[in-house]
């Protein structure tokens, strides 16, 4: 099972993001969500803080038109770019869907920048497989 | 704000609680709005063998011998067969298919499920099929046709938004008179009260389609209750005289295709 929770906290530094969790079965857990990756306690480090950089590769998710696949750049934590690095480009179809489905689920990814719109109507193939490899990516920055 | 994403129904679901946090009734909420989708999944995919849309498609069961909720979406169809003059037909390609109308009706009732719990704040996007309620929402349409482009944003506080389009899973929507896809419209946005009709109308007015969608247009200004916003096969937008109640930031009127 897939599940990416992003809890957002607007604060006066802006954006929190809590990293996914997995679990086999969201209907018997009972406890709340691990808060397990972010460092709250530094969101607004001071000016002398050490930055922290670090970007991690999702796993290549397949679709009916060839795999997907994106990197992900988290400062102190915090997720702050999603790179596509493989789509499926080679029918013009593919490309179709992807024009649309990337961009806008990059921004859903980065939703800090993109608040004033809260939903997308309009949905694509790709879209699953988008967030099947950033939620690797999620996953694989939370344990490593 | 806490917002959970699944893939559920082979796409994607996001649930956004605003008044909710991830310690507190969110992880309980998302637990019981997923758990829903799921079992519709499993009772309503025409992909599952075992499904009993697929038993009644099959004719190994009866309709009689169906869930109680199962009989009303079949109900449910028929009705909304004769509201579209026959375009949205969930027996459009010879065999039971009722995705048309299933997803809405699946995140309209999630919906209610939250109400029902107190939730007033929710919005649930199952596939670019948007029910959102509670506070000031804003949903963008996406082209069709160009690259990461929002053609405009639907706001409100308590409302319904789908698409449907051939950019979703390919030329999908047959036009039930024809058996051919219907090719005219590149998508089209129902916006209103219930994601059920807007779902299913959305569909039927991508099938009814006419020169530059000139019947879907025809029929969905007529449509109570409903507003609609199509861009065509050629890259044309129109809407609905009720859609720009809905939609602020609208183009100015002479792009209009």
């Amino acid at each position: 099972m897939l599940k990416v929770a992003l809890a957002l906290a607007a604060t006066a530094t802006g954006l929190v993001l809590l990293l996914s969790y997995k679990t086999p079965d969201p209907t018997a857990r009972s406890a709340p969500p691990p808060a397990v990756a972010a460092p709250r306690q530094s969101a607004s480090p001071g000016p002398t803080a050490a930055t922290s950089s670090r970007t991690v590769t999702g796993s290549s998710a397949g679709t009916p038109f060839g795999p997907v696949q994106v990197r992900i750049t988290l400062v102190n934590g915090k997720l702050t770019d999603v790179t596509t690095l493989q789509h499926p480009d080679d029918r013009r179809r593919s490309v179709e869907i992807n024009d649309e489905a990337l961009p806008i689920l990059r921004s859903e990814a980065l939703k800090a920048q993109s608040s004033r719109i809260d939903e997308v109507s309009g949905a694509t193939w790709t879209s699953d497989a988008y967030i099947r490899s950033l939620q690797s990516a999620l996953d694989k920055a939370r344990g490593g | 704000v806490v917002r959970y994403v699944e893939t559920v129904m082979g796409t994607t679901a996001g649930l956004t609680l605003p008044d909710e946090t991830g310690d507190g009734r969110g992880p309980g909420l998302a637990a019981a709005v997923y758990r829903w989708l799921r079992r519709v999944d499993s009772v309503y995919s025409p992909f599952l063998p075992g499904s009993q849309i697929s038993l009644l498609r099959d004719g190994g069961l009866r309709p009689a011998d169906c869930d109680p909720d199962v009989r009303g979406v079949l109900a449910l169809c028929e009705e909304l067969r004769e509201r579209t003059g026959g375009y949205f037909d969930a027996w459009a390609g010879g065999v039971l298919d009722p995705c048309g109308v299933v997803k809405g009706w699946s995140v309209e009732t999630a919906g209610e499920l939250l109400a029902d719990r107190g939730v007033a704040a929710y919005s649930l996007n199952v596939g670019g099929d948007v029910r959102a309620a509670g506070r000031d929402w804003r949903i963008g349409i996406t082209d069709p046709h160009r690259s990461g482009r929002v053609l405009t944003v639907v706001t409100g506080t308590d409302l319904a938004v789908a698409t449907s389009g051939v950019t979703e899973r390919g030329a999908h929507v047959l036009d039930p008179h024809t058996g051919r896809p219907a090719t005219a419209l590149a998508a089209v946005t129902l916006v209103g009260p219930s994601l059920t009709y807007a779902d299913a109308y959305a569909t039927a007015a991508l099938a009814m389609g006419g020169p530059m969608g000139c019947q879907a247009r025809r029929w969905l200004c007529d449509l109570p209750g409903y507003a609609g916003f199509a861009v065509t096969a050629t890259g044309g937008v129109w809407w609905t005289p009720a859609f720009r109640a809905y939609a602020p930031d609208l183009p100015p009127p002479e792009r209009a295709g």
